[in-house]
């Protein structure tokens, strides 16, 4: 099986293909111009990982929500688990940029974490 | 009547930067008026991640990016008026401003700096024909409304343009559950970065059609589909590709417009293309203390190159104001063939450094040749592996170089394959 990969690595955007066998093992990587492209398309393939931004709901701030990140890269076939995750979370008001709004999320290791301040309404 | 050194209108990354950079050049009365409640600008609402690999070398949202500078704006003191619009600049660099604590506001500034940002094109800007339903907006608008007031403006979208923020909005939209539909790109090429064609279209299974615009909108209360067609080599829709989508909501990404309702009313000359104003290399408008940095100058696609940009504004404004700024004689910038414009359009001869020119490209390019020109001869050669309209570039003229140029001078850059 092979499988095309746009590298996103640098604006080059390679178009990369990856041959895979049947037990998934990834036998040739080609059209990257660069080892970085071939270390990304690996990834792609055994672990692909993507940071997440979204919102979390505020009780008491001056907006319904306020803005949140993963601290670091999310498994990618996590990303609407973790979703739903944050979406069910509340955070009071006031909150500040950098304040862990949900611990460990889905079992991934990563805290999601305020991007902005939200004060509470007065 | 207040009186101040240096007014900043807008309190976005470019009015901060300018502001901040002036602060540092030893100006100490400094205003900076900002229409929206809060200091940030329009990255208040950019919750995606992505800014800051230039200039501060992490990955930071937008709210996170411009905190760094409203805490260095708060740290000096730098004074602000937020929900305060500013309404008119005059010929002799006073500033009209009103809000609901001072009222009017007649402000006299030795030097202004303009750092109003842009503008979505809207619906009206386009003639797409049909009904006037609800659910029909910019991708911006749709922005703010998810990211912060916590509403989700539709369930099953069409997104006309494939620009950066129209990606980015088909990614959050569909991450908090609604279905984007395609995204429709007139062009037979997005102008968005590929790392964003990938991660928020390709990840989702959400398809681009280039060459491809919406002809009609359908749905008396609320939009009920939108009609799709291919477009010829001249952008006019071809009989008979014409299909239905059905959809709740469109939103438009196609385009961004400086906002220089006051640069224009106050008759600084304009560039046609990049619909800023023409500066020189301190980003002095042709109406002398009169600044422009950031979107309302030309737009950008990195706020980093904005706060670069607007750092120098803030520099040339200080020096403006110490009089340490005079007049000098000029060179002209002109972009040939595939570059369509160059900021800054003059630079002084007596300038002292090194002139970056920032240029965009109308096409896509691989392995070309960027060549710069003084009045006909070759004074730089760059091979580039990849030009692309969405992707600012720029070349340095050295000072060595300017010291050899004279008045009314010529430099052009153009693009050879």
């Amino acid at each position: 099986m092979t499988k095309k990969i746009t590298c996103v690595t640098c604006p080059m955007g390679c178009p990369i293909t990856v041959e895979i066998s049947d037990s998934g093992e990834i036998i040739s990587v080609s059209g990257n111009t660069c080892p970085r492209g071939k270390t990304y398309a690996e990834n792609e393939i055994t672990h692909p990982q993507r940071s997440l931004a979204t919102t979390v709901r505020v009780e008491g701030g001056v907006h319904n929500v306020v803005p949140c990140k993963s601290a670091g890269p999310l498994p990618k076939e996590k990303i609407f688990d973790c979703m739903e995750a944050i979406n069910k979370a509340r955070a009071n008001a006031p909150v500040a940029l950098g304040d862990v709004l949900v611990e460990n999320v889905c079992g991934t290791g990563v805290n999601i974490v305020a991007t902005n301040h939200c004060p509470a309404k007065i | 009547m207040l009186n101040y050194d240096i007014v900043v209108i807008g309190g976005g990354p470019a009015g901060m930067a300018a502001a901040l950079k002036a602060r540092e050049c030893g100006i100490e009365s400094i205003l900076i008026l900002e229409r929206a409640e809060t200091l940030g600008g329009i990255l208040e609402q950019c919750i995606h991640t992505g800014f800051g690999l230039q200039y501060f070398g992490e990955e930071l949202s937008g709210p996170e990016y411009a905190d760094r500078f409203i805490k260095q704006v708060n740290e000096q003191k730098i004074e602000y008026k937020t929900d305060t619009m500013a309404l008119e600049i005059t010929g002799d660099n006073k500033v009209y401003a009103v809000n609901k604590t001072d009222g009017l506001l007649e402000i006299q500034a030795k030097a202004i700096i303009l750092a109003m940002g842009c503008r979505e094109r809207p619906r009206g800007a386009l003639n797409i024909p049909g009904t006037r339903g609800s659910g029909v907006m910019s991708a911006g608008t749709a922005q703010k409304y998810v990211n912060i007031d916590g509403y989700m403006p539709g369930k099953k979208v069409v997104i006309l343009g494939s620009g950066d923020i129209g990606l980015i909005m088909a990614r959050r939209m569909t991450l908090e559950g609604a279905k984007v539909e395609c995204v429709c790109e007139l062009m037979p090429y997005s102008s968005g970065l590929t790392r964003n064609i990938v991660q928020c279209l390709d990840d989702f299974g959400i398809p681009l059609y280039l060459s491809c615009t919406v002809i009609d909108i359908h749905g008396k209360d609320r939009v009920t589909g939108v009609t799709i067609a291919n477009v010829d080599e001249n952008r006019k829709p071809i009989p008979g590709t014409e299909r239905f989508i059905e959809c709740d909501t469109l939103l438009l990404s196609v385009g961004l417009i400086p906002e220089n309702e006051l640069t224009r009313a106050v008759g600084i000359d304009l560039d046609r293309v990049t619909s800023g104003a023409v500066v020189d290399e301190y980003r002095e408008t042709n109406h002398k203390g009169v600044f422009a940095c950031g979107n309302v100058l030309h737009v950008h696609d990195l706020v980093d190159f904005v706060t670069y940009e607007s750092q120098t504004a803030g520099e040339g404004a200080a020096m403006y104001v110490l009089g340490k700024k005079t007049d000098s004689d000029q060179v002209t910038t002109k972009g040939v063939g595939a570059v369509r414009y160059i900021v800054p359009q003059k630079i002084n001869l007596n300038n002292e450094g090194d002139v970056k020119l920032y240029f965009r490209v109308g096409n896509t390019f691989k392995n070309a040749t960027v060549k710069v020109k003084y009045n006909g001869e070759e004074i730089i050669s760059r091979k580039r592996p990849r030009l692309a309209p969405g992707e600012m570039e720029n070349v340095v003229i050295t000072n060595k170089m300017l010291q050899t140029f004279s008045k009314d001078g010529v430099i052009e850059i153009s693009v050879e394959v």
